[in-house]
């Protein structure tokens, strides 16, 4: 297994996928990934540098904690504060800020706010500690919900008392409906995520296709996995195809994970759900089934947090829709880096101005 | 945060659908509810202590060799503007 991982990053397989690139890349095209896992491998292998000058790299929402917006981690934060709780959560939640605080300085205030690797590790942390009620908080794509859907029903099974789940889940395929809809957002091709793919399939991104002509190509991680998309998105263009295609067969199957698509729908239903930079989108947040209510954080523990305000200056949200570059925002690399951030896309390890800042000379003076 | 990294399964997973996997050197216990066919030895596919997807490893070696085939085919092609003739002509010639 390790032979073949190390085939896709072989620098002889991406010079062949380059040249290849630049041979069909004739018109100018904007291709945009939406998964921060891309954004890291395109910045962090410079491949970004590597493509012809038609094709330009765009990223957009596709880091969950930072389209998380203000008034959800406030929730979040609220729910820390109340007495007897323990938040548990993913370590990339820790140090994005909501519009007064972050659960990072909330724990340094004296807060249990503890960091888990699975959600399971939350249900032991309930059993091991029957005093306290755990809440986890649940972010992230399909990728991540099922693992949390899961966790809820395993919770029930056990007849867990003390912990319930704040879903802060979102869908993609809804978001993508909206950027193509907004007239600022131009994108030709969307390089579409992995490990959310392996999850739902190809099927529910057919729209783009079928109703706006836009190609789009299911992609991996590794680098010669990013040039193989680009040069299917680059073929499709050329050819004047749009389809949905997949070049990340080892991981994905055309009809997804069927067990975790069940799971997803057992536990939550669609609603409403507000993306940094976007707004509400219909339809693209998960919030649990009445059935599951005794293990919704949202019905046992009603909180009112503050009003949410923005981040004066912040181009967070325009970065996230791929209007603004990074280093096109007035605080980037001046008053926002990764050592003292601004906005959540510098916070998150897998944010976009996080990722130009890190691995490129832009901006920076 | 939708990253899964590759990991194989050292055990067959027990009556709770828990296993121990190796990923890349390190044991953890995961959990195989999302990848229910998963037995010792394969390769699954794991995010927050789950397996999402059980990989296809002949897929990968084969579509790996298709993509070996760009760089071959640009060594041969450099190869052949070093000799001063066209490859392509080359094997049309030199096919039977």
């Amino acid at each position: 297994m390790s032979d073949i991982l190390d085939g896709f990053r072989d620098p002889e397989v991406a010079r062949g996928l380059v040249d290849a690139i630049h041979e069909v890349a004739k018109q100018p095209c904007t291709l945009m990934e939406v998964c921060g896992t891309h954004t890291m491998a395109i910045a962090k292998n410079g491949l970004r540098g590597l493509m012809p000058d038609t094709i330009k790299l765009l990223s957009g929402p596709g880091c969950p904690v930072c389209v998380t917006a203000n008034a959800d981690i406030d929730l979040a934060i609220e729910m820390a504060r109340q007495p007897g709780v323990t938040l548990a959560t993913f370590g990339d939640m820790m140090k994005v800020p909501g519009s007064y605080s972050s659960l990072s300085a909330e724990k340094a205030d004296g807060r249990d706010v503890r960091v888990v690797y699975s959600p399971l590790d939350s249900l032991s942390l309930a059993e091991r500690e029957p005093d306290r009620h755990v809440v986890f908080l649940g972010v992230g794509f399909e990728t991540t919900a099922p693992t949390v859907a899961l966790t809820i029903r395993e919770a029930a099974r056990r007849g867990l008392p003390n912990w319930s789940a704040l879903s802060l889940h979102k869908t993609v395929p809804g978001a993508l409906r909206a950027l193509v809809n907004d007239p600022e957002v131009r994108v030709t091709g969307f390089i579409l995520p992995g490990h959310v793919s392996t999850i739902i399939g190809a099927q529910p991104y057919e729209f783009l296709a079928s109703e706006y002509g836009i190609p789009s190509v299911i992609t991996g991680f590794e680098p010669v996995d990013v040039l193989q998309g680009v040069w299917m998105l680059a073929t499709q263009l050329a050819e004047g195809r749009a389809e949905v295609e997949i070049a990340y067969g080892r991981g994905v199957n055309v009809e997804g994970n069927p067990t975790a698509v069940a799971a997803i729908e057992e536990a939550f239903e669609p609603c409403d759900s507000e993306w940094r930079g976007i707004g509400v989108i219909p339809g693209t947040g998960l919030a649990l089934r009445p059935g599951f209510a005794g293990y919704d954080a949202r019905v046992r523990m009603p909180v009112t947090p503050p009003e949410p305000r923005e981040i004066k200056g912040c181009q967070c949200g325009d970065v996230l829709r791929g209007v603004v570059l990074p280093f096109e925002c007035k605080l980037f690399g001046r008053g926002c880096t990764p050592e003292h951030p601004v906005g959540p896309c510098m916070v998150s390890s897998e944010g976009s101005c996080a990722a130009y800042y890190r691995y490129t000379d832009y901006g920076k003076e | 945060m939708c990253l899964a990294i590759p990991a194989q399964l050292v055990s067959e997973p027990n009556d709770i659908q828990m296993v121990e996997v190796d990923i890349l050197g390190v044991r953890r216990h995961i959990s195989t509810m999302m990848a229910p066919a998963a037995k010792k030895g394969d390769h699954v596919l794991v995010h927050a202590g789950f397996a999402i997807q059980i990989v296809d490893e002949e897929f990968a070696a084969e579509s790996l060799e298709m993509l070996r085939s760009f760089g071959i085919k640009t060594a041969e092609d450099l190869e052949a503007e070093a000799a001063g003739f066209d490859a392509a002509d080359a094997a049309g010639t030199l096919a039977p």
